[in-house]
């Protein structure tokens, strides 16, 4: 019925001696926004690392449409478009917005083996899109990232993600170091993903915070997947008991 | 207050251009107007670009953070190099290309071991430095070489311009100071400079090749310091392996004095000039306001420190506006 837009089978991975990841095998919804809960060490962050190219699995196969893939760095997975969001690390807080959003993808006038001149004026109108297209407000791509709240820099990344079309958004525990009021609307972020047709993958600590904006809940513990349930089938008590 | 911390990230050479202009006007008073004649500009403009290109390789290679400490005896190896080549017959475009892959091989090295190894490129260049000057004097057997006397000077050294005001190093500095200018604010790659050195995680994460951007801006900046040294032997006439000595301190001076950060993601071409520019009219001025030139040391050092200190209190400023959201 509903098909997977990525599906890992048997993915294992191991740290010099301690096994991370013991065959865990998943199916990411097309569309669906799942939550992917975990204690520390549970395995969650390894298993995002491998999807988006920050690590690659020792054993195991990852499917995107129904096509076997291979992640070998963080370029791969975005021209797969895997796109992933970081508590903290996906901007320079030193560059601007506009610069912020093109890094590394910089559309430019003409270039000679990949390094030419960037196309400024390009880069100014379609930020100042992709920043309204997430319903955030800013006074100008050329502020800073720097000058920006935690919240505001989440909604950036996720406008960024948003402007190259990716079809799988991992937010890796956005929602951290975050005000109540600027974690709502990271929430509302994620809820509005689905309208724009994005498959979510939400990482969090907070079991609310998933039970709020998700459709599916993923536990995992010990380097395995422990329950796997839609949220209207289980229950914050549930998830709690099985990790 | 968030004003004043976004001029300082957009334009961090401005209080070094400030305090420039400030010097200018006081040193043409206390000078009785010596200070700006024309045999006095022709004098500091002559040998600006060999310590302003070695300022803007430093300074290139700060914004992407990292450090050199081996430019000033690359400085003197190259041009040595290229001066035993040329006793040997070799042509001189033929012994240039050779000295300037002598010293993109160093970068590379510099680069290379720092980026696999992990390691503080502070030590990895500081080795270079005893290396590089080593390695000079021993190729020149301790006595510098006699160069040919068919040297393509006009291309280097001869005065050009209205009044002779110009040597021809000054025309290669500013073509090479606009060029690297433009590609750190306008090309991709500049981009991936600055997020490299900005916040190495973030470029990784997002799919920028960090360890080749930076190996990249380790091999400019060896080749424009043996650049820089080879137009100080073409001035002086003769490759002395002693040459540069200090050299790689004025430079990290020149970058910081111009607002580059040492924590990298910050910094300008224009800023590294100025700050040369400002340590050379230092020298100068002092000599002819007829202070001891004794002076210039402290005053360098000072300039530093204050401008060291300048940068860490705006970072402290701007976590502080990141904590207030």
């Amino acid at each position: 019925m509903d098909d997977a837009i990525i599906s890992v089978r048997n993915l294992h991975k191991w740290y010099s001696g301690v096994h991370a990841l013991k065959g865990v095998s998943l199916d990411f919804k097309r569309g669906e926004a799942l939550g992917l809960i975990g204690d520390n060490g549970a395995g969650k962050s390894t298993l995002i690392n491998i999807l988006s190219g920050v690590q690659t699995a020792d054993e195991g196969e990852i499917l995107v449409d129904g096509k076997p893939v291979r992640i070998a760095r963080p370029r791969d997975a975005m021209n797969l478009g895997i796109e992933t969001i970081y508590q903290y690390n996906s901007m320079v807080p030193t560059m601007s917005i506009a610069r912020n959003l093109f890094i590394g993808r910089e559309p430019t006038r003409f270039s000679v083996f990949g390094v030419g001149i960037l196309d400024q004026k390009k880069m100014g109108s379609e930020s100042i899109k992709a920043i309204a297209n997430v319903d955030l407000h800013l006074r100008s791509p050329d502020a800073l990232v720097g000058e920006l709240s935690g919240g505001q820099r989440q909604g950036v990344a996720i406008a960024r993600a948003m402007h190259f079309k990716s079809k799988v958004m991992i937010l890796d525990e956005p929602t951290n170091h975050l005000s109540v009021k600027e974690t709502q609307k990271v929430i509302g972020f994620v809820r509005g993903l689905k309208e724009q047709g994005v498959t979510g993958v939400f990482i969090s600590h907070n079991m609310h915070h998933v039970f709020d904006c998700c459709d599916r809940v993923v536990a995992m513990a010990r380097g395995e997947v422990v329950l796997d349930k839609r949220i209207e089938e289980t229950s914050i008590d549930e998830v709690h008991n099985v990790l | 207050m968030k004003r004043l911390f976004k001029t300082y990230l957009e334009k961090p050479e401005l209080a070094g251009l400030i305090l420039l202009v400030l010097l200018v006007v006081i040193f043409e008073i206390r000078s009785d107007g010596v200070f700006l004649n024309q045999d006095n500009l022709r004098g500091i403009l002559g040998i600006l670009p060999e310590t302003g290109l070695v300022a803007i390789g430093v300074t290139i290679l700060m914004i992407s953070g990292e450090f050199d400490l081996s430019v000033g005896s690359v400085f003197a190896l190259m041009p040595m190099s290229m001066a035993v080549l040329m006793v040997e017959g070799v042509p001189f475009p033929l012994a240039l290309l050779a000295g300037l892959g002598v010293c993109a091989v160093i970068g590379f090295i510099n680069g290379y071991v720092t980026i696999r190894f992990e390691i503080p490129s502070f030590i990895t260049t500081l080795g270079m430095l005893f290396i590089a000057r080593s390695l000079t004097i021993v190729v020149s057997g301790g006595f510098p070489p006699l160069l040919p006397a068919d040297l393509p000077n006009w291309l280097f050294t001869s005065f050009v311009g209205p009044g002779h005001m110009f040597r021809m190093s000054f025309l290669w500095f500013a073509g090479i100071a606009v060029l690297t200018s433009l590609m750190l604010s306008r090309t991709n790659f500049g981009n991936w400079i600055k997020a490299t050195g900005g916040f190495h995680p973030a470029a990784a994460s997002m799919g920028i090749p960090t360890a080749r951007v930076k190996l990249a801006c380790f091999m400019l900046c060896s080749m424009l310091s043996g650049f820089a040294g080879m137009l100080q032997v073409l001035r002086l006439g003769s490759p002395l392996p002693s040459i540069g000595e200090g050299l790689e301190l004025q430079a990290v001076a020149s970058a910081v004095i111009g607002g580059a950060s040492l924590a990298g993601g910050i910094g300008t071409v224009a800023g590294g000039i100025i700050g040369t520019i400002l340590i050379r009219i230092i020298d100068n001025g002092l000599v002819l306001s007829q202070v001891d030139a004794n002076w210039f040391k402290f005053a360098i050092g000072f300039l530093t420190i204050f401008a060291v200190v300048a940068n860490a209190w705006m970072r402290k400023r701007a976590k502080a506006i990141k904590m207030e959201n």
